[in-house]
Formats: C-alpha cells, sequence, structure tokens
C-alpha cells in the first residue's frame, strides 16, 4: 500500500434514516476510516460518499428535503465524485418511488422503483441471501467472483430506464436490477455491509474508485 | 437460553464474531432480562456485535416504544424482534415497520403446549396470554411484521429438534418467511426444518455447546440440497 492510499474524505450520510452502524464498522474493519455526516457543508467536502438508508422511499426524500440535502447530493454527484447508494440508498437515486405514496428522488439514474412483482406465492419482502448475476464489468465489482450470494432486505425494485446502466441482476420471481450506475454513481439493492467478504471487497473497491468507469 | 433456567454461554461479542466469520446467515440476539435491563446497556452490546459481524443482525427482548427501536436501529441492528408489544401495544408494531420497513421487524411468538393447543406467552415467557394463535395472528395482519419466529418454549434449550407442527398453520395464515426457534441439537434437525418449509432455522445451543459450527451445518445441508448461499 502506497502512503496516504487512504487518506480520503469518506462520508456516509446519516441522517436518522437507519443503519450506519454497520456500515461503519464494516469500512473500519477494512481500515477506512469514515465520517458521519448530516450537513450540505460535509456533503461537498466528502470525496467519497455513502448513502445507506432502510425505510420508505417517500420518508427518505421528505427526510432529505428538510434537511436540504437534495441539492446537495445532486451537486455532489455532478462533481464526478464516487457515490455509493445502498438498498433503499440506492432506490433515491431513481427519478421516481412509489413507495409511501409516491416520491420524485434523486433523479441520478433514470428510473422508477416500483413494488417487487414477485409472484403468487412468492413471499414479500425479499429478505435473504441471493445471487447477483454481473451483466458487464464495473469497478466496484472487481476481485469478486460472479454469481455469488449477497443480502438482500427489500419489497421495492429499481426499474431501470436503461439497460447498460444495469450492471447486475438477482432474480426473486422476477428479474430485477441488483446493481445499477451511471458514471460516477451507483446503487447496489443488496447490503455490502452484511455480506461477509464479498460485500467488503465491494466497499473496499468503492474507497479506492475514482469515480470513473 | 431463553427460558428458565438460563445458561452463561460466554461472550455475545467474541461468540457473534466467529459465527459472522463461520459463514451465520443471520445473527438473532435477545436480551432475556428484556423487561429489567436497561436498554441503553443492552444496545451498547448491539452496537460492538455490530461492529464486527458482517452479516445481517436481528435484536430484541424489552422493546416498547418506537425510541426502544431506534436506539436499536441506531446501534447497528438491521432488524428488531419484537413480541410482547405484539399482544397490546400492535400499534408499536406499525410505528416501527412504517419508519423502516415491514422487513425490519420479526414479531416472535412464544408457546408452550397445553391441553392439544398452543399457549402464548409473553414477557420473555412469564406471562401468559389470554389469546389463541389464531386470533393473535389475525391481530397483527397487516400490522407490518416482515417475519415471525415461532419460539417453541418446551423445545427450547432440549436440542430434541424443532416443533413442526404449527409450521403449516402459520405459514396458510401470513404471508412472511417463518424462522422456526427451539431445539436445534443436530444438523439432521436443520433439514427437517426446511424440508418441512421453514424459511429459517435458528440455533443457539446446537452451536454454543460442542464442536458444531455454522459452516459445517451447511456442509451438512448440501448434501440434502437444502439451498443455501454461494459466496
Amino acid at each position: 500500500m502506497v502512503s496516504g492510499e487512504k487518506s480520503i474524505n469518506l462520508a456516509i450520510l446519516d441522517v436518522g434514516l437507519g443503519n450506519t452502524g454497520s456500515l461503519k464498522g464494516a469500512l473500519e474493519s477494512l481500515g477506512w476510516d469514515p465520517l458521519l455526516v448530516s450537513t450540505p457543508r460535509e456533503i461537498t467536502n466528502a470525496s467519497h460518499l455513502l448513502l445507506p438508508g432502510v425505510g420508505s422511499f417517500r420518508a427518505a426524500m421528505l427526510r432529505l428535503k428538510q434537511a436540504g440535502l437534495v441539492e446537495a447530493i445532486r451537486g455532489y454527484a455532478q462533481t464526478g465524485r464516487p457515490l455509493l447508494g445502498i438498498c433503499l440508498g440506492m432506490q433515491i437515486l431513481a427519478s421516481w418511488g412509489a413507495e409511501g405514496g409516491g416520491k420524485e428522488g434523486l433523479n441520478l439514474i433514470s428510473g422508477k422503483v416500483l413494488p417487487l412483482q414477485a409472484g403468487a406465492g412468492i413471499r414479500i419482502p425479499h429478505v435473504g441471501w441471493n445471487t447477483v448475476y454481473l451483466q458487464s464489468k464495473h469497478p466496484l465489482f472487481d476481485d469478486t467472483k460472479n454469481e455469488v450470494d449477497y443480502y438482500f432486505v427489500h419489497s421495492f425494485a429499481f426499474e431501470a430506464e436503461k439497460k447498460n446502466q444495469v450492471y447486475s441482476e438477482t432474480v426473486y420471481g422476477v428479474r430485477f436490477p441488483s446493481a445499477v450506475g451511471r458514471e460516477n454513481v451507483f446503487g447496489v439493492q443488496f447490503h455490502p455491509e452484511k455480506s461477509q467478504k464479498n460485500g467488503l471487497q465491494i466497499l473496499d473497491n468503492f474507497c479506492r474508485w475514482d469515480g470513473s468507469c | 437460553m431463553r427460558f428458565d433456567p438460563g445458561r452463561d454461554v460466554g461472550d455475545p461479542i467474541k461468540s457473534s464474531q466467529v459465527y459472522s466469520d463461520q459463514d451465520a446467515d443471520e445473527l438473532i440476539l435477545l436480551n432475556i432480562g428484556g423487561m429489567k435491563e436497561d436498554l441503553q446497556l443492552f444496545s451498547q452490546t448491539v452496537r460492538e456485535i455490530a461492529a464486527c459481524c458482517f452479516v445481517p443482525l436481528s435484536v430484541g427482548g424489552g422493546i416498547r416504544s418506537l425510541q426502544d427501536a431506534d436506539t436499536l436501529f441506531s446501534a447497528g441492528a438491521d432488524k428488531v424482534v419484537v413480541n410482547t408489544a405484539a399482544y397490546h401495544e400492535t400499534n408499536i408494531v406499525t410505528e416501527i415497520s412504517q419508519k423502516y420497513g415491514t422487513q425490519a421487524i420479526i414479531i416472535s411468538i412464544d408457546y408452550r403446549w397445553s391441553d392439544g393447543g398452543p399457549r402464548l406467552f409473553s414477557h420473555g415467557g412469564s406471562k401468559e396470554e389470554n389469546i389463541t394463535l389464531k386470533k393473535h395472528l389475525e391481530n397483527i395482519a397487516g400490522k407490518g411484521a416482515g417475519e415471525i419466529m415461532l419460539q417453541s418454549m418446551e423445545r427450547d434449550g432440549s436440542m430434541k429438534g424443532y416443533d413442526l407442527e404449527l409450521l403449516q398453520t402459520v405459514a396458510a395464515m401470513v404471508p412472511a418467511p417463518i424462522i422456526l426457534a427451539g431445539g436445534a441439537g443436530n444438523f439432521f434437525h436443520l433439514v427437517e426444518a426446511f424440508q418441512s418449509g421453514a424459511d429459517g432455522a435458528a440455533c443457539g445451543s446446537l452451536f454454543n455447546f460442542g464442536d458444531n459450527n455454522p459452516l459445517r451445518a451447511k456442509a451438512f445441508l448440501k448434501n440434502y440440497k437444502i439451498p443455501l448461499k454461494t459466496i
């Protein structure tokens, strides 16, 4: 490791949308030093921004709006610096989400977040380990194996407008995008921080990513 | 151990880390002194476990309000396990599911067989609830439980195998995945649980005592063609 390699300004957005503790712990176990941030200024200062999230789409967007963070996150994304959304954090990258009554998202990746149409007899939410089928190469999947399992917990799924922005798919009754990306913005439906070694690899890749692909 | 007499099986933080490294799919941590003990103290343990475990962590014991759940989620819990509150304060279940999503709540049902039927208990198994299983499931339906954990009190710690009797009944009544708890004593008990249709099988004594671990359990299940995760 070259000296200074780990000196990035790694920020985890922490606005009470749940579960920043385990993400922070996972990053620390990899030797990174994440900061929990909650203001537009801190987001502006970040070199790498993580959007975690548990909860409902609408509630999350209202919370971000209230805190004046919608523009801050969009502004950050425009700088070309790496942004990773996890679970609900991935879903709110979309243009619109149906959960909680319908709400516009951050609109960083074109698409809608709709109820997972798993079909009759298939239990919702989709909770548990499931296989991720890689669709195209991306730096965040470097050194991970194809067709291995990651941990999912969700009832809604991303419907990407552009097929080439879907980097992996997963099957739960239906095929849905489990990773989406556009330039420096990336989102994963699963929880890398809960997916043991492959998940940790993705987080480590993110911290080493310069936002280009 | 959930029900009297309790047995000390060591440090929850060290054990959790080992189980996480040994490829456990998920950890469930229950604060068995739930009613009396300080939630802040418990949340500190949760925080320490979350810092070293990279698998899903479900925690419960003594959750009586949305604020209690907030405390545990912010400590790193992925899901909370609610039992007592699901009987008389179902609004708490609704509040938690509205804020964190239904997948973030497990409703645990502690029961014992008596006169040919299951009797339900709250408060860590100490108080019998005067309600049938069917009615209880009706009451909590639509309140936002993402998973149901069926905990057989008689089998807990017995290592005699899971109680499979209620699985079909409950599965027919609720759309949520079902976790069986209480009684796993060998790997074949896990096979039975999955072959009977359980979505999850919780193990305590199986791994706490003896030389068994999640890696070996899963190697065994693989021989029975039980679908497991690929890593």
